[in-house]
């Protein structure tokens, strides 16, 4: 009796101590990426580094996506698909419709989630590598979609899109306009840090919500969990609709940064790496497909002095990874926590 | 008519021939091997030196693609698959390994053979020409004629063999197969070679007709997963179905459709999406594989 009430007593602070470090690291995080990181870039003037790093973070969120889909028990090859389409809606609405690119950021988001109903309804009773596969030629259809309708212009794609404009509300200027700037780049990597920094943050309240232990019950075991009454049709397609709205998200930002978009923007190469962040990062941690953006994308990157060897070393690393740890990077860390 | 319905089976027969490596792996190891194209490219390489480079004759280049495939394949499962299949804590993380694979065949393909198309002379000359209505050039007949035997020695192996039926029983019930005394390790080893000796045929017999480039690993895997997903994966009969379905699909659609543009492959993807929604577990698949 006395060692349980212990025990109990002993639970409270042991939770606030541990979302006290929670808020310690998130604040860490951000003032890292916000802080630490454009004062290095400064310092060293390496300024291609924030292409490269805008490029991880948005690469992050599709792969955020992704992770979410895993989370429900499949496994997700069909982000490029999202992204293109993403693309696509954001660039058409901005170049024919005239709406803002702030505007449209949420509205490519809602179209691929909208889009992502209609199609997952029916293919998410598949399963295992059935719904792969089906994800993986979801991303040729789009491809060969974009490149046959008239609106996105086939093959030779839409070009010289605008930058972002700017916002503002009863003349405070929240947004500047992004021509104006003279560092585009540097304002591209703030937009979109806080893009990551916001999906991954919805993500880890859904991942720790009752949605978030529902779609758990549906990766151990569907039939069970159905059988106790989890409406398991409408928690996939749901949990789908989120995934493919972070894809089209990122798919917009990404076609805004280059200010051009193609049938071959995101190929089945891009759905398949989404999937491999989120592998090499470790799909049983909210950061993991982060963490396996920030180093298979850097990693790529800084290999570039290997030349003609960059492949080669790699995919060597990427085996050798998956040998040693086969359950993701963060799984290094959990040794520490083993007991629980 | 006679000359799609002739393009259809050529085409069907090699599909079905890389199908069925594809399925044979992935039934006995539940293991989507992404590498699949990359084998098939690399097949037609090994071919390619050993005939054009080397001047040898070409079924030498067929067996020489079959044995380093099938090497490379027993070397792939036992040092590369085995180990994370044992320490995984989720099926799906060998499909990072298997991508992993592919990355690296196309870095070995880069540095040894180059970034060029490669491709043998033409092992027979002359065109069968029947009355202009079926033109096919004697080659491909050949080509044709070979995967087929190709694809009924794979069946009778299977059907007949010791080795081919712990296959079957492994692809069946893993645990009861080794109850049974069948050795899990060693057959696997075994049909992972098998599958990878496939591909690397298919790509020593395609060389001589379309020869081979580096391009072509990853859209050859994503149409062989189409094929196994039309016939079901898992089950052997199903592969030869869906590789000639595909093949005949492509032919058709390509004549038939050739005035709208270049959407064959489109109207194939969404036919197939819908088929799927109606029938999960393709044309003869368990359900849930």
């Amino acid at each position: 009796m006395d060692t349980q009430t212990q025990a109990y007593s002993g639970r409270a602070p042991d939770r606030t101590r541990r979302s006290t470090r929670q808020v310690l690291g998130v604040v860490l995080f951000l003032a890292f990426v916000f802080g630490v990181v454009p004062a290095f870039i400064a310092a060293t003037g390496r300024w291609d580094f924030y292409y490269t790093l805008t490029s991880v973070a948005l690469l992050s969120v599709a792969a955020a996506g992704v992770w979410l889909t895993f989370y429900i028990g499949r496994i997700n090859i069909g982000q490029g698909a999202y992204a293109l389409a993403g693309g696509y809606v954001s660039t058409i609405l901005m170049t024919q419709g005239g709406v803002s690119f702030w505007l449209t950021l949420p509205l490519a988001g809602l179209f691929c989630a909208l889009i992502s109903v209609l199609i997952g309804w029916p293919i998410l009773r598949l399963r295992g590598v059935y719904f792969a596969m089906v994800t993986l030629v979801l991303t040729e259809v789009a491809r060969l979609t974009a490149l046959a309708l008239p609106i996105t212009n086939g093959a030779k794609g839409i070009t010289s899109i605008p930058l972002p404009g700017g916002v503002s509300v009863m003349g405070v200027t929240l947004i500047p306009d992004f021509a104006t700037l003279e560092n585009p780049r540097q304002a591209f990597y703030f937009v979109a840090v806080t893009v990551m920094v916001l999906v991954y943050l919805v993500l880890w309240r859904i991942v720790n919500s009752r949605l978030g232990h529902l779609c758990r019950s549906l990766q151990q075991n569907e039939e069970l969990s159905a059988s106790i009454g989890v409406n398991t049709a409408w928690l996939r397609v749901l949990a789908y609709a989120i995934s493919s709205f972070f894809g089209g998200v990122a798919g917009a930002m990404f076609v805004s940064i280059s200010q051009s978009i193609y049938p071959s923007s995101f190929v089945v190469q891009d759905s398949v790496n989404f999937m491999l962040y989120c592998f090499v990062g470790g799909l049983g941690y909210v950061f993991g497909p982060m963490l396996g953006t920030l180093l298979l994308y850097f990693g790529w990157d800084l290999l570039q002095v290997a030349g003609q060897y960059q492949l080669l070393i790699y995919s060597g690393t990427m085996i050798a990874l998956m040998l040693v740890l086969p359950n993701g990077v963060l799984s290094l860390f959990d040794r520490k926590g083993a007991g629980k | 008519m006679e000359q799609i319905i002739a393009n259809g089976l050529y085409l069907g027969a090699q599909y079905a021939l890389i199908a069925l490596g594809l399925t044979l792996i992935f039934s006995l190891m539940n293991v989507l091997n992404f590498a699949h194209g990359q084998m098939y490219v690399f097949g037609g390489f090994v071919c390619y030196t050993v005939v054009a480079q080397l001047g040898m004759p070409f079924i030498l280049g067929l067996v020489a693609s079959a044995l380093v495939l099938g090497v490379m394949g027993a070397l792939i499962e036992r040092f590369l698959f085995r180990p994370v299949i044992r320490r995984s804590k989720r099926d799906e993380s060998t499909m990072l390994l298997a991508a992993g694979i592919a990355f690296f065949l196309d870095a070995v393909i880069l540095l040894l053979f180059g970034e060029k198309q490669r491709g043998v002379p033409k092992i027979v000359n002359g065109v069968f020409n029947w009355d202009f209505r079926l033109i096919m050039p004697y080659d491909r007949i050949l080509i044709g004629v070979l995967a087929i035997a190709l694809i009924a020695g794979f069946i009778l192996f299977m059907q007949y063999s010791k080795a081919g039926r712990a296959m079957r029983a492994l692809a069946q019930d893993r645990m009861a197969a080794q109850l049974m005394g069948v050795d899990v390790d060693r057959y696997s080893m075994i049909g992972f070679a098998m599958g990878a000796m496939l591909a690397g045929l298919v790509g020593a017999l395609l060389v001589t007709i379309t020869g081979v480039n580096l391009g072509m690993g990853g859209p050859t895997s994503v149409k062989a997963f189409l094929m196994i997903m039309i016939g079901g994966a898992s089950v052997i009969s199903g592969a030869i179905a869906g590789g000639f379905i595909l093949g005949m699909m492509e032919s058709v659609g390509l004549s038939v459709l050739s005035s709208y543009g270049d959407v064959t492959y489109l109207v194939i993807f969404a036919t197939l999406m819908v088929f799927l929604a109606i029938r999960p577990q393709g044309l003869m698949g368990k359900p849930w594989g």
